[in-house]
């Protein structure tokens, strides 16, 4: 049976024309412009560069124009754009201890060294609506910058260079604040070098192996950590918090504590062939997050803490918790932990399902005409209907 | 090339990259002739990261980045990569590349990495101070009796 195909051009073209007047909305309200999307809807841009796993502000905050403000539609653009682009190269891994810090917290050290630096934080607002916002106006950043608290309290000289933890000392690390190891570049230490230097966490190696990639290569199961981590930092940050939640509500629990969270730039750097040496090309906004976790102990390992790592594209930390607490729960084999049969330490239930863009594809796939499928099954039901009410009339 | 002036080769590419493309385009409005070796070209830069900071590499994401290459009239090659997808940006910085081995470096180094190096670190310094503001400082209670 043959079912029309073609047609619709005329209605195709008219809906499309519809959009564009909808996507625009009341001509008395003035459009928005590219910078204001990148500059006042920062967050959005930044979960659909993370998510569209492209880094461009420009880019991303056009697609969430077109899309009207669908982040997912958004990230769907910034995919398709992606392809077109040739692969210049790969970048050295990004020096994250070497962040120039807007906010780095920890949850787990008072007292770190360079201290708790809270950056632009939701935290602490009372998530009152501010009806300020709806008025026209300057918005108050033209106020002066309120000045630091003066410490030591009431004046005083300031605490000297913080001196760093005795290796043979049993006391936790507690330097003063503020002043790091003492001297030299604004580096702030990770909190789990420290915990580190006492063998009281797992260490992480480096290796310069190139990482698998998933956007060459299909994935493949079982997946090495550094695909897992690829796949949950362009994943659904809806889907990976509510699999992060479930961890901490009981399916896969690994006790996590936030040792630290930090956001804010590093320097890519790449080693550009016809120069034969790395140069810096540009900098990128990244949120990380690192878990301090549950330890454990082996006939080979003393009792340590484990570890979880988050890192995500732009001012992301809800994301970059929730990827520190999902890949710590995927460790399970590595780390000789119990399968509880959690979705979270799933491996392929988490990484087929986190990206946004392959599930809309296939769940909104449905809405489009499937007549012929549905044609048959029609028919089948028919058949079958006629089948039990001819078994019924045999009966009576 | 010795060690010294890759080093400086390298501050000098990397600040041109990092430069914000309006601000290069003032400070260095016209271009002297050029061949393009290759025109400007868009593409991106996988961006790797290391598993806990320190550990096995990974692939977190890509970046937009423009490169170009240009030979002047006189010889010298310049190559610039640079962030985005700004083609002016790329050919300007790969023609600054160029001249900076050339006898116009101690001008071009005075007149436009100078400022663009004391822009950087004063817009650095500026977000840096605003961090500072927001660090907590503890309070500590004394409580009960310690002897």
């Amino acid at each position: 049976m043959y079912v029309a195909v073609k047609g619709g051009e005329r209605a195709i073209d008219n809906a499309h024309q519809w959009l564009a007047e909808e996507r625009r909305g009341d001509l008395a309200v003035p459009e928005l412009t590219i910078p204001q999307i990148r500059e006042q809807m920062k967050l959005a841009v930044n979960r659909v560069m993370a998510e569209g796993s492209l880094y461009d502000p420009d880019l991303a905050a056009l697609a969430i124009k077109q899309a009207r403000g669908d982040l997912i539609e958004a990230v769907f653009l910034i995919r398709a754009y992606r392809t077109t682009l040739p692969r210049l190269a790969a970048s050295r891994p990004v020096a994250t201890g070497a962040m120039a810090v807007d906010r780095r917290i920890s949850a787990t050290f008072k007292d770190l060294p360079g201290g708790q630096v809270l950056g632009p934080t939701f935290d602490y607002t009372h998530r009152l609506l501010d009806f300020a916002l709806m008025a026209e106006g300057e918005p108050p950043t033209g106020a002066a910058p309120l000045s630091p608290i003066p410490f030591p309290p009431g004046g005083g000289e300031a605490p000297g260079p913080a001196a760093p933890p005795d290796a043979a000392s049993d006391a936790p690390p507690s330097p003063r604040v503020g002043e790091g190891w003492g001297g030299g570049a604004p580096r702030l230490p990770h909190v789990t070098g420290f915990l580190n230097r006492d063998g009281l966490i797992e260490t992480a190696e480096a290796s310069d192996r190139t990482p698998p990639d998933l956007t060459r290569e299909p994935m493949e199961l079982p997946a090495d950590r550094a695909l897992r981590l690829q796949a949950l930092a362009r994943g659904d940050e809806g889907f990976v918090l509510g699999l992060a939640y479930s961890t901490q509500r009981g399916y896969g629990r690994t006790h996590a504590f936030v040792g630290e969270l930090r956001i804010g730039t590093v320097a890519v750097e790449v080693e550009i062939p016809e120069l034969g040496f790395a140069v810096e090309i540009g900098e990128i906004e990244l949120t990380e997050c690192e878990t301090v976790n549950q330890f454990k102990g082996s006939r080979t390992e003393p009792p340590q803490f484990t570890r979880g790592y988050g890192l995500v594209m732009g001012q992301s930390e809800r994301k970059a918790i929730a990827m520190s607490l999902v890949d710590r729960a995927l460790r399970w084999q590595e780390l000789g932990e119990d399968f509880t049969g959690a979705p979270a330490q799933d491996e392929e239930f988490v990484l087929m399902h986190c990206d946004n863009i392959q599930a809309t594809g296939f769940l909104e796939h449905i809405k489009l005409p499937h007549y012929v499928d549905f044609q048959a099954e029609l028919e089948l039901v028919r058949k079958l209907r006629a089948e039990a009410a001819a078994l019924r009339e045999a009966a009576e | 090339m010795t060690p010294s002036s890759a080093e400086a080769r390298k501050a000098w590419i990397a600040t041109l990259a990092k430069a914000p493309p309006a601000r290069l385009a003032d400070l260095m409005p016209s271009l002297p002739p050029h061949d393009l070796l290759r025109a400007p070209e868009v593409g991106a830069v996988m961006v790797r990261g290391r598993t806990g900071g320190t550990g096995a590499a990974f692939n977190l994401g890509e970046m937009t980045v423009t490169r170009c290459s240009v030979r002047l009239g006189s010889g010298p090659v310049g190559h610039a990569w640079v962030q985005g997808r700004d083609k002016d940006h790329a050919r300007r910085a790969a023609v600054i590349d160029a001249l900076m081995q050339t006898d116009a470096a101690a001008d071009l180094a005075a007149r436009v990495i100078a400022p663009l190096q004391a822009e950087a670190e004063a817009r650095r310094a500026a977000r840096a101070a605003k961090a500072a503001g927001t660090k907590v400082e503890f309070f500590t209670m004394v409580r009960g009796e310690d002897n």
